[in-house]
């Protein structure tokens, strides 16, 4: 049997996608959460818990959207556009929460300043992802391999609720990463709001999940024909069984456990899209088969990435090993 | 919000706003990157305290350059889409796994060993430090050579041939990576990044050695600094004016344009020194020119002919006016850049490097010269590359998004406001990093930032260094 290089390729796309989600999640997440945590002490603490890995973090949205331009162009040059207004928003809320880690330290006066653009930048960085996530679920127009649809197109009640819903859902990735990374009163905050923002967004993956079946006839013969809704059962279930895990790690005042739920629940809305959007890159308007790159391409990079993508894991993993156990804002050790 | 601008115009003033102020990150970071590496490689090699204060002194410039250069460079990883979607379509194949290649084996480096490289070097100890350091280095310089291959490419393809559907397929990434004007276009840039931090640092070293010229970090720096500009500056003249004859072999038509000739000249062409572009009558107003110098440097021979913009149709013509004088500024800066090396070098052999103020002064002057020279040879290349983005088979018109005007303007407009309030800052800030004395004691604190460190607390740990630094000292 051949290697079939786009299906190899949209999987390791989502893989970076995914990785980006995760990760910068949870410190997109600490920025949401700055608004709870009005004292500067706190918020320095907050602040050095994710400074180490926040750039290895956004790297992944790099690689997810050079990637995509590399292999598969055409869902590029059509899915920006698109989303030109949002995609604008989210570079410009970036900018401010990129800059803002070493900003704040840079001024005495201004700090606060830049706590209000990190907050604000995590905000409209997360809503505006959010947004995207609803505008390709409800389908991108595309003719002649060109976005054909309007400006406005992504601006739907739809995409609003999916943009709230990846928001709550970043600032509860923040919140038991607080949990899994701080002490004392702090942390105990943080185990509140995670508490919070976990029914919130349970609440809102429920919304949504409910929501996309009538968008598209596909999507809903996909969860409820068969053989496909195996997965409609299969996938509430595991959502549950993390919904569980994130209660009980937070009542018994475990740190990494809820951190693992919430992140459980990051990639099972994932894989429901998944299966939502298969074989479909862009639903409705591209197949993966029909938007990948020349062979020459996939082929070429594949090579690269076959090596490097798990060498990465490693010394990424190493780099977050380095940096292990509880930020403290007190006594040091070394 | 219409100004009468297209929307074309308006991406392109979009590309080159963001492309500018990205540039001048990684111009500086680049070199930087190195000379932490050096820096810190001295310190464990001769355990002399001084260099480990350099260190510590550059590492948090290094941090907020680093910080900005990353955050721009996203906006430019998403305008290819945004703006230039059709471009991303038809050439994504080929640029995309040059750009993707780039991500793999140098962001993710940079990135990952940031963190220690920074705040790790208690957690890791001294040589998985240094590794750290020097993986943050080789990543800058991974980069800039993907980077540097996708952009040449731009300008001389190979290696692909053309779909049905009018896309580029790539068909030996061996000629698409090596193009043609790759490997002068990688060493110009790479060798203008380390001369870019050459300067800046220069210019740090000799403002501090203006108020104390007994400030020994100080005279390092500056020392260093000087060396790399007496040494550098010669061999990145020569690589410029080798890599003007690879132009003037691939893209006649930027050469004729940075040159300022609007006429062939088929019996020596003149070197036109100064002169005013003159777009409507396709003339040079107020040529100040001498005979046969022009043909002698470009073909080594004051009788060859040297095509002009005439020689070209109408609608492939570059502009005159930015090339021409973006390319006199570049030359004059390195020629002054060359200035400054050898003076020092005669103050060195004079033995008064670290006393004579007016070198000091000059070459505080000199400080932002690198930047402004990279930006002035990155308009020289790129505007001179117009009206294509693949050259000879790309329209920059025919790359556009389907995008509406206003929405290019408004984009344009939030770029603008943000980019200068943050990166505004972020100047100001360098400013003072730069102000305060390379030194560490008790009046002056040399870190305050983010303790990229779990557990370590910046207070404690900055003491430490300081008691440290004074139990040496004793």
């Amino acid at each position: 049997m051949p290697i079939d290089l786009p299906t190899i390729w949209a999987a390791i796309i989502a893989f970076a996608v995914l990785a980006y989600v995760v990760l910068d999640g949870f410190d997109l997440g600490v920025g949401i959460l700055f608004p709870f945590f009005p004292e500067r002490r706190d918020r320095d603490v907050m602040t050095n818990s994710i400074a180490p890995v926040w750039d290895g973090n956004e790297t992944w949205l790099v690689l997810g959207g050079g990637g995509l331009m590399a292999v598969f162009p055409v869902v590029y040059a059509t899915v920006l556009p698109a989303l030109y207004m949002p995609i604008i928003a989210m570079l410009l809320g970036l900018i401010f929460r990129g800059v803002a880690f070493e900003f704040r330290w840079r001024t005495a006066r201004g700090s606060s300043w830049w706590d209000i653009g990190f907050c604000l930048g995590s905000l409209v960085a997360a809503f505006t992802q959010g947004i995207a996530v609803g505008a390709l679920v409800q389908g991108i127009e595309i003719a002649d391999r060109a976005y054909a649809g309007g400006w406005w197109d992504w601006l739907t009640p739809f995409s609003l609720v999916t943009g709230l819903a990846v928001t709550v859902g970043y600032a509860l990735l923040g919140a038991t990463w607080l949990n899994l990374k701080t002490s004392g009163d702090l942390q105990a905050r943080a185990r509140r709001l995670s508490m919070v923002a976990g029914a919130a967004t349970l609440v809102l993956i429920g919304v949504v999940s409910l929501w996309s079946p009538f968008i598209d006839q596909v999507y809903f013969e996909r969860w409820f024909g068969w053989p496909t809704a195996f997965f409609s059962v299969f996938v509430p279930l595991l959502l549950a069984v993390c919904a569980i895990g994130l209660w009980h790690g937070l009542t018994t005042d475990k740190h990494l456990q809820p951190f693992l739920a919430a992140l459980g629940l990051f990639v099972l809305s994932f894989v429901g899209l998944g299966i939502s959007f298969y074989p479909y890159i862009v639903p409705g308007a591209l197949t993966i088969e029909d938007a990948a790159a020349p062979d020459s391409s996939l082929a070429f990079l594949l090579v690269g990435a076959a090596v490097l993508v798990p060498v990465i894991l490693a010394y990424t993993g190493y780099a977050y090993w380095v940096f292990r156990g509880k930020v403290d804002p007190g006594e040091g050790y070394h | 919000m219409d100004f009468g601008l297209t929307a074309e115009m308006l991406a392109r003033i979009q590309f080159a706003f963001t492309v500018s102020f990205h540039f001048i990150f990684p111009a500086f970071s680049i070199g930087t990157a190195s000379f932490l590496a050096v820096l810190n490689a001295l310190w464990l090699w001769k355990r002399d305290e001084a260099y480990l204060q350099l260190f510590e002194y550059w590492k948090t410039i290094f941090a907020v350059t680093f910080g900005m250069g990353v955050v721009s460079g996203i906006v430019m990883s998403y305008q290819f889409g945004t703006n230039w979607s059709v471009f991303s379509d038809r050439a994504g194949a080929v640029i995309g796994p040059l750009m993707g290649y780039e991500v793999l084996t140098a962001f993710f480096l940079e990135a990952g060993f940031l963190g220690i490289a920074l705040f790790g070097r208690k957690r890791v100890g001294d040589t998985l430090h240094m590794v750290a350091v020097a993986a943050v280095a080789v990543g800058t310089l991974i980069s800039a050579t993907w980077i540097t291959s996708a952009n040449s490419w731009m300008h001389t393809p190979a290696g692909f041939s053309i779909g049905a559907d009018g896309t580029f397929i790539p068909e030996d990434w061996w000629a698409i990576i090596f193009n043609p004007s790759f490997p002068y276009r990688l060493t110009h840039t790479v060798l203008a990044a380390f001369l870019t931090t050459a300067f800046a640092v220069g210019a740090v070293g000799a403002w501090h050695l203006l108020k104390s010229s007994s400030n020994r970090q100080a005279r390092i720096m500056f020392s260093m600094a000087m060396w790399m500009a007496a040494l550098v500056t010669p061999i990145q003249i020569f690589v410029g004016d080798q890599h003007g004859l690879n132009t003037l072999e691939y893209q006649p038509a930027k050469i004729a344009a940075m040159e300022g000739h609007y006429e062939s000249h088929p019996e020596g062409a003149p070197l036109v020194l100064f002169g005013l572009p003159n777009e409507a009558e396709q003339r040079m107003d107020l040529a100040i020119e001498i005979p046969k110098l022009g043909s002698l440097i470009l073909k080594h021979d004051p009788n060859a002919p040297l095509e002009g913009l005439d020689a070209f149709p109408a609608d492939g013509r570059p502009p005159v006016l930015v090339p021409f004088f973006a390319f006199r500024i570049m030359v004059g800066l390195g020629l002054l850049m060359l200035a400054i090396g050898l003076w020092s070098l005669f103050e060195r052999w004079r033995k008064t490097i670290y006393t004579n103020a007016w070198l000091h002064r000059a070459a505080v002057t000199m400080g932002p010269s690198g930047f402004v020279a990279v930006l002035a040879g990155w308009y020289t290349t790129e505007v001179g590359r117009q009206p294509y983005t693949v050259y000879g088979l790309m329209r920059t018109a025919e790359s556009l998004s389907p995008v509406d005007a206003p929405a290019v303007g408004a984009s344009l407009m939030a770029f603008v406001i943000v980019y200068f309030l943050v990166f505004g800052a972020g100047v100001f800030y360098l400013f003072r990093l730069f102000r305060r004395p390379p030194v560490l004691n008790e009046d002056h604190e040399l870190d305050r930032g983010p303790h990229r460190s779990a557990g370590i607390n910046p207070g404690p740990a900055q003491e430490d260094t300081i008691r440290e630094g004074a139990g040496h000292a004793d």
